[in-house]
């Protein structure tokens, strides 16, 4: 079972020189501290920066300078700033490379529900159902499995939408799969990790290939 | 006032004509790039019923959250709105009423507002609860969601630099929502860290002209910070 940062490292793994990547809170985060060194990504932050950077010290701190996440961040060399439907204009125009959020379920359909619960207090969608109508290539990341161990690929998802038929790639703590035709397909496993096992937690239809690779880190 | 001078000199003059029951837009993400003396101003008018159309709702004590305490607000319109216990109390308790929006369409109904757009199509929120109830149109086999425009009986608005004709310009991410409440407002009022004569500000990289501004006033701001994340200082 891969830690956070593994599932992070993996997600890094997917990115391409010069690609533009919106990364969500969280896992999705830390991603941006393990692109290869042999590559550039630029990373966009929907409140309006082209090319965040890491965060401040103490003597660049600056209360004008924030993330999406509302902390304090920097801007690299060759960033841009500009206004919240600019931000969105490019985003939603699929500009954007790479969205990776997190989800508490997605289905075999590409269905993701990632901002509501119902019962529990919503606090709202933010920019993430902009983000997952708009990406050329959305990843998803999250833990195969809730904390009680059910399954969260699903046939169809419970939760209200985020968004419909979207996500083609999921990185779990398990494994990475692609969606395609209605089905989840079993791409790579985790170290130590077997084929029956995912088949076990994963709770939509799964297409298993004859060889299943382990993941490399 | 005469000409294109919009420069008022007090906060009194610069929210005069805000009614119980109007709609004030907002710029601001988070606690960044927020009016705070006009969000001041407001509460110190008491004005309720409002409709305050913002990404978000500030936090308890500061920001737009400061209209919570007296009851200010009857309806948001908001992205995100989780910082504020307050809030959750309001919104349970069904003092208050609250329209989530995704981000972006909740920033292209402003900007389709200011523009003369009554509404839009969008691919976002189709499928989930957001797009219940809206007219659903397909291009080129995609199907998309009628959102309509946004504008406010006033729009508040955070610059950085503004000149006495109104033209502004944000600072950093301070920078946001702010444009595009800007052009939305029936009424709209800048306040400025910085009021300046024009020619000052060079033309070609003002972000709203001024022709969208009725009021400009000189503020003083906290600039709070929500999250304050730091790195160690390297040698």
């Amino acid at each position: 079972m891969l830690s956070r940062e593994q599932i992070a490292m993996r997600v890094a793994q997917e990115f391409k020189d010069g690609d533009y990547v919106n990364l969500g809170i969280g896992i999705p985060t830390l991603a941006a501290s393990y692109v290869p060194d042999d590559i550039s990504v630029m990373l966009q932050s929907e409140n309006g920066l082209l090319g965040m950077g890491r965060y401040p010290t103490e003597s660049e701190l600056d209360a004008d300078m924030i993330n999406a996440g509302k902390e304090t961040v920097t801007a690299i060399t060759g960033a841009s700033i500009f206004s919240s439907a600019e931000s969105f204009a490019m985003i939603r125009g699929g500009h954007v490379d790479f969205t990776v959020l997190g989800a508490f379920e997605v289905d075999v359909s590409g269905n993701i529900a990632s901002w509501m619960i119902p019962g529990k207090l919503v606090k709202g969608m933010g920019g993430a159902m902009d983000l997952v109508a708009g990406a050329k290539n959305i990843i998803v990341t999250m833990t195969h499995t809730d904390k009680h161990g059910n399954p969260k690929l699903l046939s169809e998802c419970t939760l209200p939408l985020t968004g419909v038929n979207c996500i083609t790639r999921i990185i779990t703590d398990l494994a990475v799969l692609s969606v395609e035709n209605g089905a989840f397909v079993l791409q790579e496993r985790a170290p130590g990790v077997s084929v029956e096992e995912i088949k076990e937690k994963t709770g939509g239809k799964l297409v298993v290939p004859e060889n299943v690779p382990e993941m490399k880190f | 006032m005469a000409g294109f001078n919009k420069v008022v000199s007090s906060y009194d003059d610069a929210m005069s004509g805000l009614e119980n029951g109007m709609t004030v837009i907002a710029g601001g993400f988070g606690l960044c790039g927020i009016p705070e003396g006009l969000i001041g101003q407001i509460k110190k008018m008491g004005t309720t019923g409002l409709t305050v159309v913002s990404n978000n709702c500030g936090v308890d004590g500061f920001g737009l959250g400061l209209l919570l305490e007296d009851k200010q607000i009857a309806k948001m319109v908001s992205s995100y709105v989780g910082e504020n216990a307050l809030f959750e109390k309001q919104l349970l308790d069904g003092e208050l009423e609250v329209e989530l929006t995704p981000q972006g369409t909740l920033a292209e109904k402003m900007r389709a507002g200011g523009a003369g757009i009554p509404a839009f199509y969008t691919a976002t929120g189709y499928g989930t609860p957001v797009g219940e109830g809206k007219e659903v149109k397909e291009f080129n086999g995609r199907p998309y969601i009628l959102e309509h425009a946004i504008t406010g009986d006033f729009a508040i608005v955070k610059a950085w630099k503004a000149d006495t004709f109104g033209n502004c310009v944000y600072r950093h991410t301070a920078q946001n929502f702010n444009p595009m409440a800007a052009t939305a407002g029936k009424i709209t009022v800048v306040e400025a860290e910085e009021i300046v004569e024009p020619g000052e500000l060079n033309p070609s990289e003002i972000h709203t002209p001024g022709i969208y501004v009725n009021r400009v006033i000189k503020g003083t701001f906290e600039k709070r910070i929500e999250r304050r994340v730091v790195s160690k200082e390297t040698v």
